[in-house]
């Protein structure tokens, strides 16, 4: 060992998106796209490159395939280093235990050993589940000040939504009092964000502990969080104020893809100083042909333009032909839209195909809901597909 | 056979001297989110090649830039890679001393180290003016069952569309494809010719033994001496190149062949060739946003733009801005040039960092682009 590092990253990755049904049949949910030419994964990623934090390793367990390959050596998030860099950690078999990972705090003992590496003062754990622009080098500094054994990052949620999160109850400096997992009646809206710092020698105490639990679900929020609160370590809250968002399922999915548009977009990707990096294809500029109509989208390389596009976000490589009309929908990848044929309130999921004259979903005031084609499926020319469709319907 | 690779980046920057004043030719601009180079080295990485030495003369500071380590053309390799090879210059006492090369003979012989370093069978050169989606390993088949030293890759172009230029080489060749006869391109040709294209592809050895004698005979010209001298004992080849293929030498020319991308046939056989890809430098902008005001008609558009105003027949780089009310037509914005409210361009070419304020007009003729140069405020 050479050089230590100050913090290493823990990225849970494993998680199967259940509820976006269709759209993670083949992927684990951080590797679900999102925004144009992102990864759910590249926010996190992202932000880890932007804050100086250089040694991540991601943990897998469903469907690790397109994750695996997508990260590959870590090249277009400036992860690929001599020393660090990211790292893909899937379950293995031990001389004692062949697990899977049981829970998300089971994940994290089982990679020990890999944090031991790096010898860090610090573990930042986080989730590919959610879509925000952090700076965790912020966060360490809290925690560090602070003097805490672990600092939880909180956010606000409205009181009607606060039963979905954990939600703690904070003290005039930051302290947490008390956290309840999921309650039926939350006493304060800062839900925790699933974003932890912890000191690297208490997380280990209460991760072994947890482990020798048969009844535990190994579960940070379930087990971890409430052991070291119960036992009086010190646990603070780190208040954010900025966008955050779970796209959990696929009306929350069409929405953080919705809030890109507009004047002054609700969540902004522009930032020069905090890119948000993804791998890319060498694909050419986007070509609008003159038959085009575009309105408040966000188009990317590759695509091709000769329909209506309103209200859209497009993929790399769309390409929607002359008379269609997309509106309110969110493209994928390699998709095609036919001449004439007509979407509406939908997610289009990769390299579909919508054949001439083929009408998908609804316009959104029916309130039928929103529509969905999974990867790779071809309607066929003038064939309809009704608003608040799933295909395949996994539901 | 294998093949390393040798690309000029600045032979021929004077063609376009409003815009490589401080840039090289292979750092130019181009289709978007290109640079010249980028062409050049995808054809070689295209076609298996992973070692590309690149020659400069001067100003190749935006080049360094724009390659880096060659990550992004998979070319930052063990043993091989991109290799910038920076202009020989002897500093001791000899009449060529503090003097940078002025032709491509005398570059050549400037890298001789390089090639003789080479273990490949193969050089490949090329230059950066030279605008096309070719396959080379196709070339270096032929070029080896035919058991050349040098093949020339050349493109048939009809003499009465260009202007004459020394840059443009003619070469005339028999009926089974040996190469009979170099000349330089004047007022007095006229028809169909083979146009050189500059990418040729030579037998390593050949080209050391070429150099070398050029080197014992004063030479400085490579066509009209060095290569006219072998022409009996050595077997050159050509190879005519039926695709697309354009030739930047004037400021008129970078605005036609840019325009030109607008045409999807161009574009096919530039951009979407099956297997053979055009790398670029990964600048990681977000997609393009189009607010509700927007007006688009045949228009090739990079990401990490706003658009909010009208854009026809035209390019627009990486992060270019077109404000409400304003009127984009026939022009080619690159990267990060910003227009205003209100304002109308016709027949422009802004370079980088461009700002036009509120309520400009501009305009230029398709024959004479009104260029802006880099950093101008208007």
């Amino acid at each position: 060992m050479f050089k230590k590092k100050e913090c290493v990253a823990m990225l849970l990755a494993g998680g199967q998106g259940s509820r976006l049904y269709a759209l993670t049949q083949q992927v684990a949910k951080p590797a679900v796209p999102f925004g144009g030419k992102y990864r759910i994964i590249d926010f996190p990623l992202s932000n880890c490159t932007n804050s100086g934090i250089d040694t991540v390793g991601v943990l897998t367990q469903y469907q690790p395939l397109v994750l695996n390959d997508y990260i590959g050596n870590g090249l277009p998030w400036d992860l690929d280093r001599a020393y660090g860099g990211v790292k893909i950690l899937p379950p293995y078999q031990g001389q004692h235990s062949r697990d899977w990972y049981k829970g998300t705090a089971h994940a994290i003992y089982q990679n020990m050993r890999f944090i031991d590496q790096f010898d860090p003062e610090y573990v930042l754990i986080l989730s590919g589940d959610h879509i925000y622009k952090m700076d965790y080098s912020k966060r360490l500094r809290f925690h560090k000040n602070r003097g805490a054994d672990c600092t939880i990052a909180v956010i606000d949620v409205p009181i009607e939504e606060a039963s979905r999160f954990g939600i703690m109850t904070i003290d005039w400096e930051q302290r947490i009092t008390k956290f309840a997992e999921k309650p039926e009646k939350p006493e304060s809206t800062k839900a925790s964000m699933g974003i932890y710092i912890f000191n690297r020698k208490k997380l280990y105490e209460y991760l072994t502990k947890d482990a020798k639990d048969p009844a535990s679900d190994n579960d940070f929020g379930k087990n971890i969080i409430p052991a070291m609160l119960t036992a009086g370590e010190k646990m603070m809250a780190f208040q954010f104020d900025g966008y955050w968002k779970d796209v959990g399922t696929i009306t929350s999915l069409w929405e953080a893809n919705m809030d890109l548009l507009g004047q002054r977009p609700v969540f902004s990707l522009e930032d020069d100083a905090w890119r948000v990096f993804t791998r890319h294809d060498p694909l050419p500029p986007q070509f609008i042909g003159d038959s085009a109509k575009i309105k408040n989208s966000i188009i990317t390389e590759g695509c091709e333009i000769y329909g209506t596009v309103e209200n859209a976000v497009l993929f790399p490589s769309v390409r929607v032909m002359p008379g269609a009309v997309v509106r309110d929908t969110v493209v994928m990848d390699g998709t095609v839209i036919e001449e004439d044929a007509w979407v509406e309130y939908s997610i289009l999921d990769s390299n579909v195909h919508l054949g001439a004259g083929a009408h998908i979903g609804g316009t959104r005031d029916s309130g039928n809901g929103l529509t969905v084609i999974g990867e790779g499926i071809a309607i066929g020319d003038q064939k309809m597909v009704e608003a608040g469709t799933m295909l395949p319907d996994l539901r | 056979m294998t093949a390393a690779g040798l690309i000029f980046s600045n032979i021929h920057d004077q063609s376009v001297p409003q815009m490589t004043a401080t840039r090289t030719m292979a750092s130019l601009p181009f289709g978007g989110r290109y640079r010249l180079v980028d062409f050049a080295l995808s054809n070689m990485v295209n076609s298996g090649i992973t070692k590309v030495g690149i020659v400069t003369h001067n100003n190749y500071r935006s080049l360094m830039d724009h390659i880096g380590t060659g990550k992004d053309w998979d070319l930052a390799r063990r043993g091989g890679g991109v290799i910038i090879l920076p202009p020989f210059v002897t500093a001791y006492e000899n009449p060529r001393a503090g003097k940078l090369y002025t032709t491509r003979l005398e570059a050549l012989i400037g890298v001789m180290e390089f090639i003789k370093h080479c273990s490949e069978d193969a050089i490949v050169l090329s230059d950066c003016d030279a605008i096309c989606n070719i396959n080379l390993s196709k070339i270096l088949e032929e070029h080896e069952q035919d058991g050349a030293d040098l093949t020339i890759v050349t493109k048939q172009i009809n003499l009465g569309s260009m202007e004459p230029s020394p840059g443009n080489s003619i070469i005339y060749a028999d009926e089974d494809g040996n190469v009979t006869d170099f000349v330089e391109h004047t007022k007095l040709l006229r028809g169909e010719h083979d146009v050189s294209t500059n990418i040729m592809v030579f037998s390593r050895t050949f080209l050391i033994t070429l150099l070398l004698d050029a080197l014992a005979h004063g030479y400085t010209s490579f066509y009209k001496q060095a290569l006219s001298s072998s022409m009996g004992s050595a077997c050159i080849r050509i190879y005519r190149h039926d695709g697309y293929f354009s030739k930047i030498d004037s400021l008129s020319s970078f605005y036609r062949a840019n325009i030109d991308l607008l045409h999807t046939h161009t574009r096919d056989a530039l951009f979407n060739v099956k297997d053979r890809p055009v790398y670029t430098k990964v600048r990681n902008s977000p997609p393009t946003r189009y607010g509700s005001g927007a007006v688009i008609a045949n228009a090739l558009i990079a990401d990490g733009c706003r658009i909010d105003g009208t854009v026809v027949n035209s390019i627009l780089f990486r992060g270019v801005q077109v404000r409400r009310g304003t009127v984009v037509k026939n022009s080619v914005l690159l990267q990060d040039s910003i227009t205003g409210e209100n304002v109308t361009l016709n027949c422009v070419i802004a370079d980088k960092n461009v700002m036009i304020r509120d309520a400009r007009t501009l305009a230029g003729h398709e024959s004479l682009p009104f260029y802006i140069s880099k950093g101008k405020m208007i």
